[in-house]
């Protein structure tokens, strides 16, 4: 009898000690100690800098809003930010009309084939963007491959102006950015069951209506999610941009880069960067918002 | 029910069965013509995805100063001059130091931050979190102009430990991400298990967490080094003239003197990046015997 109660007790408090949970949970103290290395890194290298970069704006050369009335005044500048959007939407959308295609084929392929077309998705993903940018030079460059090719068949006399176009910035960024469109839709389609298409294909459905009533509007998160990234990664590109493109092509990342390189007027570049910062961060914030109502109705369909 | 009715029936239905054959047979046509241009299109994306990449392997071997495809001759020469100068040599030296460095710091800071947000709780979690993960999302040209802009008067810039900071700060969400992924996958009754043996905090946290988390981790560090060796946009605007990075020496290169050796620096940049996530899909896929 009493060997049985010296036995229970432990087991009991052990079993307190599951039910209560505390131990799944680190102590304050303990959770506080594992996140100061990254407050100070975060604080010092990332809170600070931007922040100060931001107070520039209002306070180079002196106090007050001169810096955004010379923003706001300026068609050049007005121009420039116009010029950005538009890149990056027809950025956006080109990714998405070449990525769409592939991640269905990903994961509607057979494992082999579904596996060769992941690699060919993933080479570009892994390569540095500034190699991208160099081999697109060396393609559309004066004396590259498209204009010796062109002029070898005879197609034009003369080589035609390639590189530092606008066409040349889409072309490049898009290569950039199809791998973060086709990531994301990959996922919503794979996460689609297979007997939706099946049923749909037994009540009747063709190839066209199985795309239509389901697999396209099951991956719209995940559409969402795609262009999300690569318009806001299109917005802020640098290096793409300032390779390949012109004087022409001067989108805000080049111009705020021009400003700090070249004129060293650190009051404008912040201003600059003021205004990529906040349409940047508006954008996340409210198509969040419109994502996760996204994933609410398909849910409940 | 007559012979003659079932006769007309029977007649009936071969003709509608011949008409269905007859239409399946074009309908099985349609859908072939279908998915060969399907298919032909998707190999028309898949090669503008690959083939800038895979031009720059011929044209770093070929024998012409100038850029010329195809290459009428193969060479070395390109690799030798690259591994010869010795601007080259440092910036790839220097390269590679910072990019171990931040491996190390960031998965050891990203590793102990991601425990805090997925087992800690502590005030300001979300906000916390969320500027955690910001440095992925705010364009890198607003991160690198504000960081010159923070560390030159400090003399951070162009020196290791500029880079280091900076490097660091953009790659810590990326192990943040993998090591959350991994606990959150992680079966805490394993943990239980150890501290109920008497082990504490610590001692479970290395002999049993850790070795359950490993995939996890080693991807975060994967992708820190990839995030520093590769990264261009921050590199360009703190390298000063004696600390300079591999992607600054060769976006200079790009814009003033467009040589073959590009092609060779390229090369050796794409095939690290490949051989490192080569590495890291062999480890994930045959987990280590003398951890089972």
């Amino acid at each position: 009898m009493k060997k049985a109660k010296t036995h229970k007790l432990p087991v009991r408090a052990a079993i307190s000690f599951t039910k209560s949970k505390s131990w799944r949970h680190y102590p304050i103290g303990l959770s506080l100690i594992l996140i100061i290395p990254l407050c100070l890194l975060l604080g010092f290298g990332f809170v600070y800098p931007v922040g100060r970069l931001l107070g520039q704006s209002f306070f180079a050369p002196d106090f007050g809003l001169d810096n955004y009335r010379r923003l706001l005044e300026t068609p050049l500048y007005l121009r420039v930010l116009g010029r950005t959007v538009i890149v990056a939407l027809i950025v956006m959308a080109a990714s998405l009309a070449l990525g769409y295609p592939v991640a269905l084929a990903m994961a509607r392929l057979r494992r082999d084939l579904a596996g060769v077309v992941m690699a060919c998705v993933l080479l570009p993903l892994w390569t540095s963007a500034l190699v991208r940018s160099y081999a697109w030079i060396v393609i559309l460059q004066r004396r590259g491959l498209v204009n010796d090719a062109l002029l070898g068949l005879g197609v034009i006399s003369e080589p035609l102006k390639l590189i530092y176009t606008e066409g040349a910035v889409i072309l490049a960024m898009t290569h950039v950015l199809v791998p973060f469109m086709i990531l994301p839709i990959f996922g919503a389609i794979r996460a689609i069951p297979t007997e939706l298409v099946q049923a749909a294909r037994n009540l009747g459905g063709g190839q066209f209506t199985v795309f239509a009533r389901i697999l396209l509007p099951l991956s719209l998160p995940g559409i969402f999610a795609g262009c999300l990234m690569t318009f806001i990664l299109a917005l802020g590109f640098y290096v793409t941009p300032a390779l390949v493109g012109g004087p022409s092509s001067l989108l805000m990342a080049t111009l705020i880069g021009q400003q700090t390189t070249e004129t060293l007027d650190w009051g404008f570049a912040g201003a600059l960067s003021t205004v990529l910062l906040c349409v940047t961060l508006v954008i996340v914030v409210c198509f969040r918002k419109a994502l996760s109502n996204n994933r609410g109705i398909s849910n409940v369909a | 029910m007559s012979p003659d009715l079932e006769f007309a029936l029977a007649t009936r239905e071969m003709a509608n069965e011949d008409k269905s054959l007859v239409s399946r047979n074009s309908r099985s046509l349609w859908k072939c013509l279908g998915a060969v241009t399907a298919g032909f299109l998707i190999l028309l994306i898949l090669l503008f995805l690959v083939l800038p990449i895979v031009i720059i392997f011929p044209m770093s071997f070929g024998s012409a100063s100038y850029l010329e495809f195809p290459p009428r001759g193969l060479t070395l020469r390109w690799y030798g001059q690259y591994l010869s100068d010795p601007d080259w040599r440092a910036a790839t030296l220097f390269s590679l130091k910072i990019a171990l460095a931040t491996t190390l710091s960031a998965t050891i800071i990203g590793t102990l931050a991601a425990i805090a947000f997925v087992r800690g709780s502590f005030p300001g979690k979300g906000l916390f979190q969320a500027i955690t993960l910001s440095p992925m999302i705010i364009p890198h040209i607003v991160i690198a102009v504000a960081v010159f802009l923070a560390f030159a008067p400090l003399n951070l810039s162009g020196s290791f430990l500029g880079f280091l900071i900076a490097h660091t700060m953009l790659a810590v969400p990326y192990v943040v991400l993998t090591v959350v992924a991994a606990l959150q996958r992680f079966d805490t009754t394993l943990e239980l298990a150890a501290l109920n043996c008497g082990a504490g905090r610590i001692r479970t946290f290395f002999s049993v967490v850790l070795p359950n988390i490993r995939v996890g981790v080693a991807s975060g560090a994967v992708f820190a080094f990839l995030a520093s060796f590769d990264e261009a946009t921050v590199a360009f605007f703190l390298s000063g003239i004696e600390g300079k990075t591999i992607t600054r020496k060769m976006f200079e290169d790009i814009d003033f003197n467009l040589t073959p050796v590009i092609a060779a620096v390229s090369v050796v940049l794409t095939v690290t990046s490949l051989l490192v996530m080569g590495a890291l899909h062999v480890f994930s896929r045959n987990p280590v015997p003398a951890q089972r």
